[in-house]
């Protein structure tokens, strides 16, 4: 649940069911959580696996050391970083990934992770992600491979000069 | 005891310096053998795929330094099979930079005029041509349209692309699937191949050690090829002579880690490196005034909306490589692609409010991501870049089975470097956002440092022993018998693209090779044509060469 939600933090989406806590509602469409980011930090290929209980562990205690600074009260019944608001969760992931914050390198991984989730489908082969309606891919508008699989574009250009050239330019095309 | 493995010459690394060197070395007679320390893989395994794993992984490296990431190419062709080909020649005013030294930087005998003979080497070999606005793709021809309508200049760069068979898929990280890609894998290695050279993929160089007659001992590991964190055992070959070629991110590191063993390293080893003054911007293009104020439109769509057509770099501003402004003012302002994965963490939104690079207002930007043009700043830099002590093996620690990993340069931009970007910032600006165009925002520096697909210069050359690790013939100082042939070299920023002066000097550097390889006893002969048999640009270096041999 704290994963989903640090993974809403970056790339935030719209509630799964009314009584999701862990996404916070925060986006229209799917974040991503729905995009499938516990999926790619649970693959070992990332690296990051190993270390997910231990970030697990220190993101419930930054966020119970930011409400306590805060003087918030966090709702017991789910994790503590899960308790936060988006708009405090986001406050609090501010910190973690600013220059300087001894833990930087940490949650610079699980925010890069958490975001290929979306934008790259990184734990899906590209061409099945797209034919399974991936919501990243999709809603970033990269679109349909041809049918075995490969992108090509046959058209790909305005075709006629748009600028005029450096007046400088060698016969090998490069600058003078 | 079993004898060690032995061969003439042993090349590190399989990208520009080291194909090319290969090539020549085998064509003349010389046994050679590569080391690569990534697998080795063909054009059918080349897929368009950002699944972990999938050739983009397997083939990528993305080292994360303090203050600098550097990304770069981890299999048999290294840096050549990942890149996008732009391949144009370093401009004149380069060669006479002084940067940080107070005086010039590179070797007395190169400057333009002397280097052409050997780019028009490179040029016959891969090959590379110019382009034409035909060729230019709809990122390119939008690119051009903005700075002519700020009555600016722009120019379809030389590429070493097929354009018969490109598809326009940019997919090129990954791998040209189509062979339209001219990488190394189509000229320089078959044809060192078709010599008897020996191609080793998954080996990893480590350290040199000194034999007792005034060779080398190259020590690796074999790299496991699914996760190259596994290494399964190790392994030693000596060498009459070795060419170290392992990229600017490396070859420094190998030659840390060998200074126990090889006694003291030039001071310049692992100091001065370059990220050749990249910084990438990213506009957001409002569609409609694209049709409005430029007058574009597709014929199938939205006036622009194709980010994702295309084959990287195709249009590059040049108005700015003008000899008579001052050093740390010259810059190329270039049209980029870079997929997503890699290429959207870092974007920020223009103007928004922090957090500019993740959250909701970036996942707005991100639905926009069609409309998107992203500029390639290459400014010149400082040098500032400098490697801490190495890592326990290769040049980083990594952390996920392919790609990803720690590494110990350190880069903190001065005053000259971070002048020279925020005034390339400004003039992007100022193109994309007249009359409404687009939005534009820099990439942060805060995530993974500044980032280069370029590095440079960790151990160049030059004809001061103070401020460069390689005489003008590429040999490390006070280690005979060494030779350093890629990227590491070249002595600065460039302001273009690196790859085509980074062959060139590969090129360039053979002829002393080969007489150094001749007096250490190695029968070989320098004269080899081209890779397909080629000989007009042969022609034009023999008088080069014949002075270069000594
Ligand atoms: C995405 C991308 C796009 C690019 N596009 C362009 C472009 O359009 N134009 C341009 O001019 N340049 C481009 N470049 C840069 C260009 O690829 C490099 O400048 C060039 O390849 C550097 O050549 P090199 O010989 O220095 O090293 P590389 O080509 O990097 O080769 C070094 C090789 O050594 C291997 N190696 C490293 N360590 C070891 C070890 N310990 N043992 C054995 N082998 C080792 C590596 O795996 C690699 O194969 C691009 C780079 C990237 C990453």
């Amino acid at each position: 649940m704290t994963l989903e939600a640090f993974a809403d933090t970056i790339v935030p989406g719209e509630k799964r069911s009314p009584d999701d806590r862990a996404v916070a509602g925060a986006a229209e469409g799917p974040g991503a959580v729905a995009a499938g980011a516990l999926e790619l930090l649970d693959w070992s290929a990332t690296g990051v696996t190993p270390m997910l209980g231990d970030l697990v562990r220190r993101l419930g205690e930054h966020a119970e050391a930011f409400a306590a600074g805060e003087g918030l009260t966090l709702d017991a019944s789910v994790p503590p970083f899960v308790a936060l608001t988006f708009a405090q969760r986001t406050a609090l992931v501010r910190r973690l990934l600013a220059p300087g914050h001894p833990e930087k390198e940490f949650w610079v991984l699980l925010t890069l992770f958490s975001n290929m989730a979306y934008d790259s489908a990184a734990h899906t082969e590209t061409a099945d992600a797209m034919a399974a309606g991936h919501p990243g891919l999709l809603a970033m508008g990269f679109s349909q491979p041809d049918p075995d699989g490969l992108w090509r574009f046959p058209r790909y250009s305005y075709g006629r000069p748009l600028a005029r050239l450096h007046p400088a330019t060698t016969p090998s095309g490069s600058p003078e | 005891m079993s004898a060690m493995e032995q061969t003439d010459v042993l090349v590190i690394g399989s990208g520009f310096g080291g194909a090319i060197t290969a090539y020549h070395l085998a064509a003349g007679g010389a046994k050679v053998t590569v080391l690569e320390r990534g697998p080795w893989l063909g054009s059918d395994e080349f897929e368009h795929d950002f699944k972990l794993g999938a050739s983009y992984t397997r083939i990528f490296d993305f080292v994360v330094g303090d203050g600098m990431s550097l990304l770069g190419g981890n299999c048999v062709g290294g840096g050549s099979v990942v890149y996008f080909a732009a391949m144009p020649r370093a401009p004149r005013f380069i060669f006479e930079r002084h940067g940080s030294i107070g005086r010039r930087m590179w070797p007395g005998a190169i400057n333009r005029d002397t280097l052409d003979p050997w780019y028009d080497r490179v040029a016959e070999a891969l090959p590379v041509h110019t382009q034409d606005w035909n060729d230019v793709t709809y990122a390119g021809g939008l690119w051009g349209a903005m700075c002519a309508h700020s009555g600016r200049t722009a120019n379809p760069v030389p590429v070493a692309i097929d354009n018969e068979k490109c598809t326009n898929c940019n997919w090129m990280m990954a791998g040209c699937k189509f062979d339209a890609k001219r990488s190394l894998l189509l000229n320089y290695l078959p044809a060192a191949l078709a010599h008897g050279a020996e191609i080793r993929p998954l080996h990893e160089v480590q350290y040199l050690t000194r034999t007792d007659d005034g060779g080398y001992v190259v020590h690796y590991e074999h790299v496991d090829e699914e996760d190259y964190r596994i290494h399964h055992g190790s392994g030693k070959i000596a060498a009459k002579m070795v060419i170290l070629a392992a990229g600017a991110g490396a070859t420094p590191v190998i030659l840390q880690r060998s200074e126990p063993h090889l006694g003291t390293m030039p001071h310049a080893v692992g100091r001065y490196f370059s990220g050749n003054g990249e910084r990438l911007n990213t506009a957001i293009l409002n569609e409609d005034r694209v049709r409005e104020v430029l007058g574009l439109d597709r014929p199938d769509g939205l006036p622009y909306g194709s980010n994702q057509i295309g084959k990287g770099p195709c249009v590059a501003n040049w108005d700015r490589l003008d000899g008579s402004l001052p050093e740390y003012s010259r810059y190329s302002l270039e049209q980029l692609y870079f997929p997503p994965g890699l290429g959207t963490i870092l974007a920020q939104v223009p103007g928004g409010a922090d957090p500019t690079w993740f959250g909701a207002e970036k996942k707005e930007l991100l639905a926009k991501w069609s409309s998107w043009l992203t500029i390639f700043q290459m400014i010149e830099d400082d040098n500032e870049g400098v490697f801490g002590p190495p890592p326990p093996t290769g040049n980083a620690n990594r952390i996920s089975q392919q790609m990803l990993g720690r590494g110990s340069l350190s880069y903190h931009p001065t005053a000259n470097t971070l002048r020279a970007w925020a005034m390339a910032d400004a003039e992007v600006k100022d193109i994309v956002e007249r009359d409404g165009l687009a939005e534009v925002a820099a990439w942060t520096n805060d995530v993974v440092g500044a980032y280069t697909v370029h590095p440079l210069a960790s151990c160049r050359i030059g004809d001061d022993p103070s401020t460069s690790a390689l005489d003008d013939r590429h040999e490390l100082r006070d280690h005979p018998g060494i030779f350093v042939t890629d990227g590491s070299a070249v002595p600065c920023a460039l302001t273009v693209n690196p790859a085509m002066t980074i062959a060139a000097l590969a090129e360039r550097s053979v002829p002393g090779i080969v007489a150094a390889a001749r007096e250490r006893g190695i029968d070989v002969r320098y004269g080899a044509p081209s890779p397909e048999g080629e000989t007009s640009a042969r022609r034009g270096t023999a008088r080069l060469a014949r002075d270069l041999a000594g």
